[in-house]
C-alpha cells in the first residue's frame, strides 16, 4: 500500500482524459499539452478546448526505474519514457513489450491500454495508456 | 520595504538521527541559532517552518504550533511553509517578507524533515507527490526517474559524457570533509560513482543526494532590531525571491531549461542590486549530479551544454571563478528535503562570516543560494551581503 488516499472516485472522474489519451489545444497560441485543462499553461488563454492526441509517437527520453515508490514495488524494474507524440505533443507514460536493453531514443512507439497498479488487495484497479514499440513489417 | 538582517544561525549534523524525533530536530536548530544570534527566545515573534512530507511520514502536519509549544513559546505566529524540496528556501523567503514589510522585527526561520523513520519505497512515494500525482506519479516513476530523463536527454543532446557529469559528486564530497554539519565527511572518487547501483538509468545511486535527518535554523531581524545586539559582522539578506515553471517536464519548451531558475535569480539579484559575476560563493540544489550541471547553466554561468566544464577545469573550487557547494552541496552534506534550503542559507552565512574554516573564500561579500521545488516546478533564491 502507498501513501497516498484509496478512492474509486478518483481514478473515476479522470477516466475519460486518462484512458482517452486527451490533450488540450490553444487556439490562441495554437499549443497543444497533456494532459487537458482549460487554461493554456503557455500563453494563459482560457480558451482551451479538448482534442484527441495521436497514438503514434516517439521516445525522446527513457529511464528504468530500479528503486519504485511503494505502489509499484512489484513491478520493478519497468521503463518511463517521455514520448513525444505525432503533432509533437509530449507525455510521460510507461513502455511496455519491450526487453529493457532494447530501447533506444528515437524508438518509435504506439499507445497501448494497460493496467498500472492496484489500490491494496481490496481496492480499484488503476488502468492508463502505455507505449510499445511498433512492430516493422 | 525595510532592510532585512541575518544575525544568526544554528543546524543539527544531517544523518540518521535515531533518537531524534521531527520535533527534538526543529527545537535542537531553533535554540541553537537563538543562542548563536545572542537574543532570548521571547524576541521571536514569528515561526516559519519549511518541511515537505511531515504529513506521510511521520503522520504530522501543523508544525508551527508544534514547535512553538515544545521551543516554550506558544502565541507567537507559526506555521509550515511547503515547497517541495524548496520548503526550507521558501520559509526562508517567508521570514524576510514578514520582517520586510515591517510587521514583525525578529523571527524565525527553520527547516525540517525527519526522512529515517520511513522505509526506502516510502520515502520515493513521498517524493514523488513533489510531481502531478494523476498523471505523473500515477506512471510509477519514481522522482529519481524523472530527473534521469533529462539526464539522458542532456547527454544525448550535448554529447556529454556521464563521467563529467558525475564529477559533481566527487566536488561535493571534497569539501564536506570539513563541513562539521555534513552527512558523508570522506572523498570519494569518479570510478566510485560510475561503480555504484544504478536507480533509474542512467542515474547511480552516488549521483543522488542521500536520505537523511535534519534541521536548520535561521534568526531574521530589522536595522533597528540589529542595533541591541553585539556583532562586529553583519549580514544582509538582501534579495529574496520566488518563481515557479510548468508543472511536469513533458509540457515545457524545453526540459533541459529550468526557467524558474532564471527567473527567480533574476528578481533577487535586481532586489540585491548585484550582478550573477559579483557573486562571491554559491549554493546550487544538486539533488542529481546533472541538475548541478543544469543550475550553473541557467543561473548564467555557462552556456547550455557546458556547465559541465566549469566543475572539469576547477572553475567552481574554492579559489575558482566562481566557488559553489563548498560545504558539501546536496550529495555529501545531504539533504533532508525541507530543511536543505535553511542549510545552504547557513552555510553562506558561515562564508561571509569568514568562519568556514578550511573550505573559506577568501573575502567573500557576496553569496547566493538556490533551492530547487520538484523538477524545478519551485526555484526559490536568496542573495546574502555583508555590511560590515
Amino acid at each position: 500500500m502507498g501513501l497516498t488516499a484509496r478512492s474509486v472516485p478518483r481514478v473515476w472522474r479522470e477516466r475519460r482524459i486518462k484512458y482517452g489519451l486527451i490533450g488540450g489545444k490553444c487556439p490562441d497560441c495554437n499549443r497543444t499539452f497533456y494532459p487537458y485543462r482549460k487554461n493554456c499553461p503557455y500563453c494563459g488563454s482560457d480558451n482551451a478546448h479538448e482534442v484527441e492526441l495521436p497514438r503514434k509517437g516517439k521516445v525522446i527520453s527513457y529511464t528504468v526505474i530500479r528503486s519504485p515508490p511503494s505502489d509499484f514495488s512489484h513491478y520493478a524494474p519497468y521503463p518511463v519514457a517521455l514520448v513525444e507524440l505525432d503533432d509533437g505533443t509530449r507525455v510521460i507514460a510507461q513502455l511496455t513489450d519491450v526487453n529493457l536493453n532494447d530501447i533506444r531514443v528515437g524508438m518509435e512507439v504506439e499507445a497501448v491500454f494497460r493496467k498500472y497498479r492496484e489500490q491494496g488487495e481490496d481496492g480499484i484497479i488503476e488502468y492508463g495508456i502505455k507505449f510499445r514499440p511498433i512492430l516493422q513489417a | 520595504m525595510r532592510k532585512v538582517y541575518v544575525v544568526g544561525g544554528g543546524a543539527i549534523r544531517i544523518g540518521e538521527h535515531w533518537t531524534f524525533s521531527l520535533r527534538d530536530l526543529m527545537v535542537h536548530a531553533a535554540e541553537k541559532a537563538i543562542e548563536d544570534a545572542g537574543i532570548d527566545k521571547k524576541d521571536v515573534e514569528a515561526i516559519y517552518v519549511g518541511n515537505m512530507s511531515s504529513g506521510p511520514l511521520q503522520g504530522q502536519e501543523h508544525l508551527g504550533p508544534l514547535l512553538a509549544t515544545w521551543l516554550g513559546v506558544p502565541g507567537v505566529a507559526g506555521y509550515k511553509v511547503e515547497a517541495a524540496c524548496a520548503s526550507g528556501g521558501a520559509a526562508l523567503h517567508n521570514a524576510f517578507l514578514a520582517v520586510a514589510s515591517g510587521l514583525y522585527s525578529c523571527v524565525l526561520a527553520l527547516g525540517v524533515e525527519k526522512m529515517s523513520d520511513a522505509l526506502t519505497a516510502d520515502l520515493t512515494s513521498a517524493l514523488i507527490m513533489a510531481d502531478d500525482q494523476e498523471y505523473v506519479a500515477f506512471t510509477g516513476t519514481s522522482f529519481v526517474g524523472l530527473n534521469a530523463l533529462v539526464y539522458r536527454a542532456y547527454m544525448e543532446r550535448f554529447r556529454v559524457r556521464q563521467e563529467d557529469i558525475a564529477l559533481f559528486a566527487v566536488h561535493d564530497h571534497k569539501y564536506a570533509v570539513n563541513n562539521p554539519y555534513a552527512q558523508f565527511r570522506r572523498e570519494i572518487s569518479v570510478d566510485d560513482v560510475l561503480s555504484s547501483p544504478l536507480v533509474a538509468d542512467p542515474i547511480r545511486l552516488f549521483e543522488c543526494a542521500p536520505i537523511g535527518d535534519g534541521a536548520a535554523a535561521l534568526i531574521l531581524c530589522s536595522e533597528e532590531f540589529t542595533n541591541r545586539l553585539k556583532t562586529d559582522v553583519l549580514i544582509e539578506l538582501a534579495g529574496s525571491a520566488v518563481a515557479t515553471d510548468i508543472f511536469s517536464i513533458n509540457n515545457r519548451d524545453d526540459l533541459l531549461n529550468l526557467k524558474a531558475t532564471r527567473i527567480a535569480s533574476e528578481r533577487a539579484l535586481k532586489m540585491a542590486n548585484v550582478d550573477i559575476k559579483d557573486v562571491d560563493v554559491l549554493e546550487v540544489h544538486d539533488a542529481f549530479t546533472i541538475l548541478g550541471v543544469l543550475h550553473l547553466e541557467d543561473l548564467g554561468l555557462a552556456k547550455k551544454g557546458e556547465g559541465w566544464k566549469l566543475v572539469k577545469e576547477g572553475e567552481i573550487e574554492v579559489g575558482g571563478k566562481i566557488p559553489t557547494n563548498t560545504m558539501g552541496g546536496l550529495k555529501a552534506r545531504g539533504h533532508p528535503v525541507g530543511a536543505t534550503g535553511m542549510y545552504q542559507a547557513l552555510e553562506i552565512l558561515t562564508q561571509l562570516r569568514g568562519e568556514a574554516g578550511k573550505n573559506q573564500v577568501e573575502d567573500a561579500e557576496v553569496g547566493l543560494a538556490q533551492n530547487v521545488g520538484g523538477l524545478g516546478g519551485t526555484v526559490t533564491i536568496n542573495v546574502f551581503r555583508r555590511v560590515r
